[in-house]
């Protein structure tokens, strides 16, 4: 059943009857298919360059760096406040989660504390915009399966989410909301309010979905047993996030590593085993109703308080040293490693992103799928791609 | 003034003129109603801007698409390039010319008209192949081979769902096929199969609701339309076969994908649906004729435009898939089942 591994191209089989290889007697001819930089189904500049055997996949190899902002570089000529913003412009998909990854590492060398109310309020916009971003891959994805209605749905909630954190940052896509030490503002009533509102709305929509969608007999026969992601493969790409989960790897930054508040709340961590793309969809559309699970909580415990630490100087000067702060962003594991020789500007800002390791897989699993296959299972991946290229 | 009318030179004329009026319009107004049926299934207004509610959207954009230059790649074949969309502008108004809109609207009735229809049908897919074939473009190569292997595919279900009907109704002529299906909605071909009224005994077909469903999905895949639609798989192979067409030569294409599902609804609803009987079995002449058939058709059309926007597309292989291992063995039966239940009563009346 599994294609990649047993339709390679120069395998001579009969193969399964879903996923036909080719006659062992086509006439050896391949072409260069050059899928982008501009293509449908590329969501952004993403360049990869195919070699086909008639409609398989021979090679698939990623180039990058169309979108290259040398975002790294920046962070070594500005100072620790003036980078914070760049952050959320990787991911522009999950910015509160790479905001935090950044703010986190910063606190950390700096030895700041953060207050608790801070804490939670970062939890709850943090579980919002994995919420947000989902929604994003979900609509994405089904409008590379041809599906063009579900995208409208899923922003129509998404734009929920937005107006809440408009109103908390002034930002609806890239958020600049933490702050060293809190944040930029305190959550008002009207936002925990709106949060509770749009918890309830959810609820009933994730079922709604899973009834119109996810029980879709198309789509369960596009994404069951296409692009099967062994636990080892990601392991030896780094993949991580819901990818890695879908090969029934129960990785999670926010158990593995634990930072702000998430160990003080009930979780679980959606896996299946078997790390096809209907896995990895199925992880994510979970991890939507746990984020609820979580805001829930969240919503409940919020202590009231300050939100900002105190005497946290204008202009930062870390102690000399290495930092590291990583999160659970939407698409995996994002750290930020920032190295510090007691000036105003760091030395040096190495930021890790998931989509870039999740990429890198591409190129192996793709191995002799067929191309809506292919494509069906790079948009299972969830790649964003200025976070690869950053 | 009558007499004139039926004059036969005038009368193919005015045929003529109305048949490529109606695709024409039909083609524009159903662009529309599509993306005004999308609005609604995706909670949006749809086009709204041009004229109250929308309705000279589709006069703006036939002057946009007219506006254009119709650009021929360098390399490509550019005689094939020009003329793949003539080639697929052409069987669907041929086939409108047999196709009975009511008792005396119908251009030219055949004997053999659901052959004639079936005949120009498949000329689709030639066109198709030639355009994507002449463009000299990777992804209009791979959508012209799907385009055929689907084509072939899913001819082979459809023919076999038309000769069980034609077992049932003895005939190839679209009118008389109508003909026989009057008197009220339990005699259309879809429940006489079942059990026939008019006859007072058991149907040639007990499987008929699943033959039209068979002939239903059939059709949308000979039509391209999703999920079937791999011929312009815009996220796999950006636009199939036209994707290096601009301006009109696209706009004819995109017309006669509206033309073919205008025929093959057509032919729905004259096979199973009665026509332009009327469903109560009075009000069925002249131009209430007319009315029933355009709503049927156009329910059926609607239909149409409603899969479109519920499903994600197929994968190939499963289309294939779906072919050749359900579709072609259920036909089969179904075709085995009518001879059974028109022979085997025949039988036993000879034995009496």
């Amino acid at each position: 059943m599994i294609a990649s591994k047993e339709s390679l191209p120069s395998a001579a089989g009969a193969g399964d009857v879903d996923h036909p290889t080719r006659s062992p007697d086509a006439p050896q001819e391949t072409f260069v298919l050059n899928l982008g930089p501009q293509h449908p189904a590329a969501h952004g500049v993403l360049r990869v360059l195919m070699t086909m055997d008639g409609e398989w996949v021979q090679r698939a190899e990623p180039i990058i760096g169309y979108i290259h902002r040398m975002h790294e570089k920046m962070g070594e000529n500005r100072t620790w406040a003036k980078f914070l913003p760049n952050t959320s412009r990787i991911d522009y998909l999950s910015a509160m989660h790479y905001t935090h990854a950044f703010v986190g590492a910063v606190e950390r060398g700096a030895r700041i504390e953060v207050p608790e109310r801070a804490e939670y309020a970062r939890v709850i916009t943090s579980e919002l915009n994995r919420i947000s971003s989902h929604l994003v891959w979900w609509g994405a994805l089904l409008l590379d399966l041809g599906g063009f209605t579900p995208i409208l749905y899923a922003f129509d909630d998404r734009e929920k989410i937005l107006d809440l954190l408009e109103g908390l940052c002034g930002a609806r896509l890239t958020y600049c909301y933490y702050r060293f030490g809190g944040l930029y503002n305190d959550v008002d009533d009207a936002f925990l309010k709106g949060t509770r509102d749009f918890v309830r709305h959810l609820k009933p929509r994730l079922r709604m979905y899973r009834d119109l969608v996810t029980d879709n007999i198309i789509l369960r026969k596009r994404l069951e047993n296409i692009g099967p992601i062994s636990a080892d493969m990601c392991r030896k790409y780094g993949a991580s996030g819901p990818v890695i989960r879908g090969s029934g790897v129960a990785y999670d930054v926010r158990r593995a590593e634990p930072y702000s508040v998430y160990p003080k709340l009930d979780f679980q961590i959606p896996t299946y085993p078997a790390g096809d793309s209907m896995a990895r969809y199925l992880v994510r559309m979970d991890e939507m109703e746990q984020s609820l699970h979580i805001i829930d909580q969240a919503l409940d415990l919020i202590p009231a308080g300050p939100y900002q630490a105190a005497k946290v100087p204008r202009v930062l000067k870390l102690p000399a040293g290495d930092y590291s702060f990583a999160v659970e962003a939407a698409r995996g594991r994002f750290m930020v490693r920032v190295v510090s020789d007691n000036k105003e500007v760091p030395y040096r800002v190495k930021l890790r992103t998931p989509s870039f390791s999740n990429l890198s897989l591409f190129e192996e699993a793709s191995r002799g799928m067929i191309l809506p296959d292919a494509l069906a299972m790079m948009g299972s991946l969830d790649l964003v791609i200025p976070d690869i290229d950053r | 003034m009558t007499t004139f009318l039926s004059l036969e030179p005038i009368r193919v004329l005015l045929y003529l003129v109305g048949i490529c009026a109606f695709v024409g319009g039909n083609a524009a107004y159903l662009v529309l109603a599509e993306r005004k049926g999308a609005g609604r299934i995706q909670r949006r207004p749809g086009p709204n801007e041009a004229g109250w509610a929308g309705v000279l959207q589709p006069l703006a954009d036939g002057l946009k698409l007219l506006a254009k230059q119709v650009l021929v790649p360098p390399g490509s074949d550019s005689l094939l390039y020009r003329i793949a969309p003539l080639m697929v502008m052409a069987p669907p108004l041929m086939c409108l010319v047999t196709i009975p809109f009511g008792d005396t609207v119908v251009a030219r009735n055949l004997d053999i008209g659901l052959l004639f229809v079936f005949a120009f049908g498949s000329i689709n897919v030639m066109a198709l192949m030639l355009g994507g074939w002449a463009s000299r473009n990777k992804y209009s190569i791979m959508s012209s081979a799907r385009v055929v292997s689907q084509n072939v595919a899913y001819e082979i279900p459809m023919l076999l769902v038309v000769i069980t009907l034609l077992m049932m109704t003895g005939t190839m002529d679209l009118q008389e096929i109508t003909a026989q299906q009057s008197g009220g909605f339990w005699n259309w071909n879809i429940i006489r199969g079942i059990w026939d009224f008019k006859a007072g005994h058991i149907g040639a077909n007990l499987l008929m609701p699943v033959t039209f469903v068979i002939f239903f999905t059939c059709m949308l895949a000979e039509t391209n339309r999703a999920p079937f639609d791999m011929a312009e798989a815009e996220s796999e192979l950006v636009a199939g076969a036209f994707t290096e067409y601009g301006g009109m030569g696209f706009g004819v294409f995109f017309m006669a994908e509206y033309a073919n599902i205008v025929v093959g609804c057509s032919v729905a609803t004259v096979l199973f649906f009665g026509g332009w009987q009327s469903p109560v079995g009075f009000l069925s002449g002249g131009l209430w004729g007319v009315g029933w058939f355009l709503l049927k058709a156009y329910a059926l059309i609607f239909t149409v435009i409603w899969v479109r926007w519920t499903f994600p597309r197929t994968q190939f292989y499963n289309l294939l898939n779906l072919s050749w291992k359900i579709l072609i063995p259920v036909s089969l039966f179904t075709l085995m089942l009518t001879g059974v239940l028109i022979k085997v009563p025949q039988w036993l009346h000879h034995l009496r």
